[in-house]
């Protein structure tokens, strides 16, 4: 093959990959794929994987202080089930060929991103059911619409995390619930807690769409189906209503039914706020990755031990053989 | 310190009695038996299996797309494999 038989083969590659996406078909792990869709699909996964991860961190802060045996039961089964989904979301990035020790690196170096939701400290009891009912709330109306993502492995990973993340949404309306139902200094805490994580949980699907410089490409490979905008309308839309619920107030003046539209207007956001905690300048970046590379390191002599333990029943049965 | 990194085990669980094993995913682990606790506490937190298979991802051997076609093209002008190839009467009962 000459040189300009191949770069016609790729054209004919990139037709045939557009085609099988356009016709609802998923891509697999061996399929080929244009460089920038796996490039893309690896940040995208690695980030969801690390952003699983961290995730614990803000929540595990208070699984000794829950206030019942009962609420101490339920956090430690969704911290592990954060775990898990981290641990779903590397297995489908690996599919492409990215490896585990890279992504970890790349999170302990503070080259890969993770939503920077958890970059918030947990202040008090209040936010732990905050964050049930708002962070994962958010994170559930953008996982739903990754489950028709088109890469298989990914889609696959996402329809198993939603089937367990209505758990994590139900328990923390259901805390919210007790504290708004409880005395003056528990209604206040409630509040305190959507005061803080309000704006943050917004933000957790991205900028506007007219500053998402990659969203158009991803729409095209269906690694997106919607957009940030259209989905942070949908959880507006769903949780507006929820806060009324409690009798607690959305803290947002500009934040009203548009009969018009069929949809709840929002205030400006806080942008700025936004990108200085994604650049690092969080209350908790530093904290969170340090957190994450010591777990790591302790837990180096445990992987150190399996290894050798594998080697010596390994050579043993080969001795026996 | 030189940073250890277990090998990459592939998951495969039976949901119930009577069902296939399927592919669910994948762990990292040192060997076998922890590759299968591994695989218990990753993907059967909510009794979504009863027995789990785990293999080692690099002795899996998988066919590949790019001659799927003509790995695939032998059963592709057989249609007389499907029972829907034969015409019967109408009429003609248990068929
Ligand atoms: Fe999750
Ligand atoms: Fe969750």
């Amino acid at each position: 093959m000459t040189p300009q038989d191949q770069v016609v083969d790729i054209d004919a590659l990139e037709t045939e990959f557009q085609e099988r996406i356009d016709a609802e078909k998923k891509i697999e792990p061996k399929d080929w794929m244009p460089e920038a869709y796996r490039r893309t699909l690896i940040r995208q996964i690695s980030q969801h994987a690390h952003s699983e991860v961290v995730g614990q961190l803000p929540e595990g802060n208070w699984i000794t202080r829950a206030p019942s045996l009962r609420r101490k039961a339920i956090l430690l089964a969704k911290v592990q089930d954060e775990a898990g989904h981290g641990l779903y979301l590397y297995s489908a990035a690996e599919t492409l060929g990215s490896s585990r020790e890279q992504m970890v690196d790349d999170l302990h170096a503070g080259k890969a991103k993770y939503s920077s939701i958890f970059n918030y400290p947990t202040l008090s009891w209040a936010d732990i059911p905050a964050i049930g009912w708002l962070v994962d709330g958010a994170a559930i109306v953008n996982q739903v619409a990754l489950c028709r993502t088109s890469y298989g492995p990914y889609s696959r990973a996402m329809i198993r995390v939603c089937k367990e993340e209505s758990f994590h949404a139900r328990q923390g309306f259901e805390g919210m619930l007790a504290l708004a139902r409880g005395n003056e200094a528990q209604k206040k805490m409630c509040q305190d807690a959507i005061n803080r994580y309000w704006w943050p949980a917004l933000m957790m699907f991205g900028p506007s769409d007219a500053d998402s410089p990659n969203s158009a490409q991803s729409m095209k490979w269906k690694i997106k189906r919607f957009s940030n905008d259209e989905l942070r309308q949908k959880f507006v839309d769903q949780t507006v209503p929820q806060i009324e619920y409690l009798g607690m107030e959305v803290p947002d003046a500009d934040c009203k039914w548009n009969e018009e539209r069929g949809h709840y207007d929002i205030g400006e956001m806080p942008w700025e706020e936004f990108f200085a905690v994604i650049k690092g300048h969080g209350p908790c970046n530093h904290e969170r990755l340090q957190a994450r590379q010591k777990a790591h390191d302790e837990g180096n002599w445990v992987r150190e031990a399996a290894l050798a333990y594998q080697k010596k029943q390994a050579d043993k049965k080969q001795s026996v053989a | 310190m030189v940073d250890q990194y277990l090998p990459l085990w592939e998951v495969f669980v039976r949901s119930k009695r009577g069902m296939d094993h399927k592919h669910c995913g994948s762990v990292h682990a040192a060997d076998a038996e922890q590759a299968l606790q591994y695989a218990r506490d990753v993907y059967t937190r909510r009794s979504e299996g009863n027995s789990i298979w785990v293999v080692e991802a690099k002795h899996i051997v998988a066919s590949q797309p790019d001659d799927q076609e003509a790995f695939f093209e032998p059963a592709d002008d057989k249609v007389y494999r499907h029972a829907t190839f034969y015409d019967v009467p109408a009429d003609v009962k248990h068929m």
